[in-house]
């Protein structure tokens, strides 16, 4: 037997193939779903389902108005967070931050369950503020995945700018809005991306915070327990559509980096 | 003054963040069937519950050993794919790499959907082999075990490699005894990353699974449609064990870490 030559290079073969089997078919596949009718012809039925019927429709603006607040109070919780953790004189703030984002390891289902019977506390009948409730468990979900960029933009800012603005005569609202704001986008714009896409799919804690609207996620669901499987790639695809162009805007912008869920570890 | 502000608003962050799962972990030790509802005193009722219940033992233990079990064929097969793209010509590293970035970005419920569609709808496999429910966790963790350890690579001395083959070290030995040590680090975060996502999937697995096999995440869902009472607190057990075990890893890891990492 002759010996097989051993190349570094073939090392990435295996992967190579398992993402084009598992990674890239599948998503030829919706396409193909997407555009095709039950016999297999070409149709564009899915399409003009999905773009001619007000629930839809009305699902897609619903799924955007949600994420969009859910981002928001994100965003309004998280920023100050990252700032007072990322300027504190503490010598650990790393484990100041573990304290901070340690939930998202817990199971989110368990965590909404936890959220869910304090709601039910609070509000006596939580299906009374289904927006409401559905905004602060996606909130409740998301908020570490908004906190880990946001921070590590807020961290790594070279400090000599800072100082250097209020040597230049800036006072420290002038900063903030000159120098520290600007260079932390990257981080926004992250974390923005990080909680924006969960929050139009997640109909888990829709469904578990008792709120009967839609968002884009419940429709896959929906058409995934009805077997209508064009239907359904119809809307991934439109979420594919999304993902897409909110990938180009975040790409111009932030720096790559791996800290996505969860990377502090 | 400012001072007291600060340290206030952090406080109400950790109070929204802890309320909820602390308020349930203590209402786990009693009889209570709503929180806030009356008490009936202290007791280990919902723990024994948890153990007792076939279908829940099974249930974590499945959890764990799916999330355990595709972690180390991601972790295996990631790693190969990160060194073998970073030897590879430009054209093909970039290509795995923005392969690799698609899962990544994409939504959980697409990811899931559309391997469902892929295995189960076109190539007809068999949900009840656990084959779509393995690959799908695999595509879900694999990419960010390959992005862990993709800077561990860059940093890495090239020249290392080199010498140990002008010593005499064949290509295969280099590459386990030179190249895999530098990458350890890189290897075990993208391993726990990979186990972590893999325990708190809910889409993937939902779309994937056998129909009678259930995750943590599946089986908490279900749970809160159905209405016993006997299940909904014994899951407040298990949000409590998890909790405390999410504490002792975290305290662990940074103990361990605590030696070798400068200030972040």
């Amino acid at each position: 037997m002759t010996k097989l030559r051993f190349s570094r290079k073939q090392l990435c073969i295996p992967y190579a193939l398992f993402l084009i089997l598992f990674v890239i078919a599948p998503l030829i596949v919706i396409v193909y779903y997407a555009f095709t009718d039950g016999q297999g012809n070409f149709s564009f039925s899915n399409f003009t389902n999905f773009f001619t019927s007000t629930n839809t429709l009305g699902t897609l603006l619903y799924s955007f108005g949600l994420a969009a607040v859910t981002t928001i109070v994100c965003l309004a919780i998280a920023y100050p967070t990252a700032y007072i953790l990322a300027r504190s004189n503490f010598k650990k703030k790393y484990v100041l931050l573990m304290l901070f984002v340690l939930p998202m390891w817990i199971n989110f289902t368990l965590r909404i369950t936890a959220l869910k019977e304090i709601l039910s506390l609070l509000e006596g009948n939580i299906s009374k503020y289904p927006f409401l409730n559905s905004v602060i468990g996606m909130t409740y979900d998301f908020l570490p995945f908004m906190l880990l960029p946001l921070y590590t933009s807020l961290q790594k800012m070279d400090k000599s700018l800072l100082e250097a603005a209020s040597d230049l005569g800036a006072n420290k609202v002038t900063v903030f809005l000159q120098v520290t704001l600007p260079l932390s986008v990257p981080g926004i714009i992250s974390g923005m991306t990080m909680v924006l896409l969960p929050s139009m799919t997640n109909y888990v804690v829709l469904d578990m915070l008792y709120n009967s609207d839609y968002i884009m996620g419940s429709l896959i669901g929906s058409y995934f327990s009805a077997y209508d499987w064009h239907n359904g790639s119809m809307i991934s695809l439109v979420l594919l559509v999304i993902i897409f162009f909110v990938t180009l805007v975040t790409n111009r912008f932030s720096d790559k980096d791996a800290s996505a869920r969860g990377g502090v570890l | 003054m400012k001072k007291t502000l600060k340290y206030l608003w952090l406080v109400l962050v950790l109070l929204f963040i802890y309320v909820p799962i602390l308020v349930l972990a203590v209402y786990s030790f009693t009889n209570a069937t709503t929180v806030g509802g009356s008490t009936g005193g202290f007791s280990f009722k919902n723990y024994l519950n948890l153990f007792a219940n076939d279908e829940m033992r099974g249930m974590i233990f499945g959890t764990v050993a799916l999330a355990l079990v595709c972690s180390a064929i991601s972790t295996v097969l990631a790693t190969c794919g990160a060194i073998g793209a970073f030897y590879s010509k430009r054209v093909t590293k970039s290509l795995i790499g923005n392969f690799n970035q698609i899962p990544v970005v994409n939504a959980d419920i697409v990811t899931g959907f559309s391997i469902c569609i892929l295995l189960i709808v076109i190539l007809k496999a068999d949900k009840s082999t656990f084959i779509p429910l393995g690959i799908g966790h695999i595509v879900l963790t694999a990419p960010f075990v390959y992005l862990s350890i993709l800077p561990k690579l860059k940093q890495m001395d090239g020249s290392l490699y080199e010498a140990a083959l002008d010593l005499g070290a064949t290509p295969a030995q280099a590459l386990f005894k030179v190249v895999l040590p530098q990458l350890i680090p890189g290897i075990a975060s993208g391993f726990m990353l990979a186990v972590t996502l893999s325990l708190d999937d809910y889409f993937v697995t939902t779309y994937t699974k056998p129909s009678t096999f259930d995750t943590i995440s599946t089986y908490v869902v279900n749970a809160t449609r159905g209405s016993q009472t006997e299940i909904k607190t014994a899951l407040w057990a298990l949000s409590t064990l998890i909790f405390v075990l999410v504490i002792v890893a975290v305290v662990a890891m940074n103990v361990i870490s605590g030696k070798k990492r400068r200030e972040v």
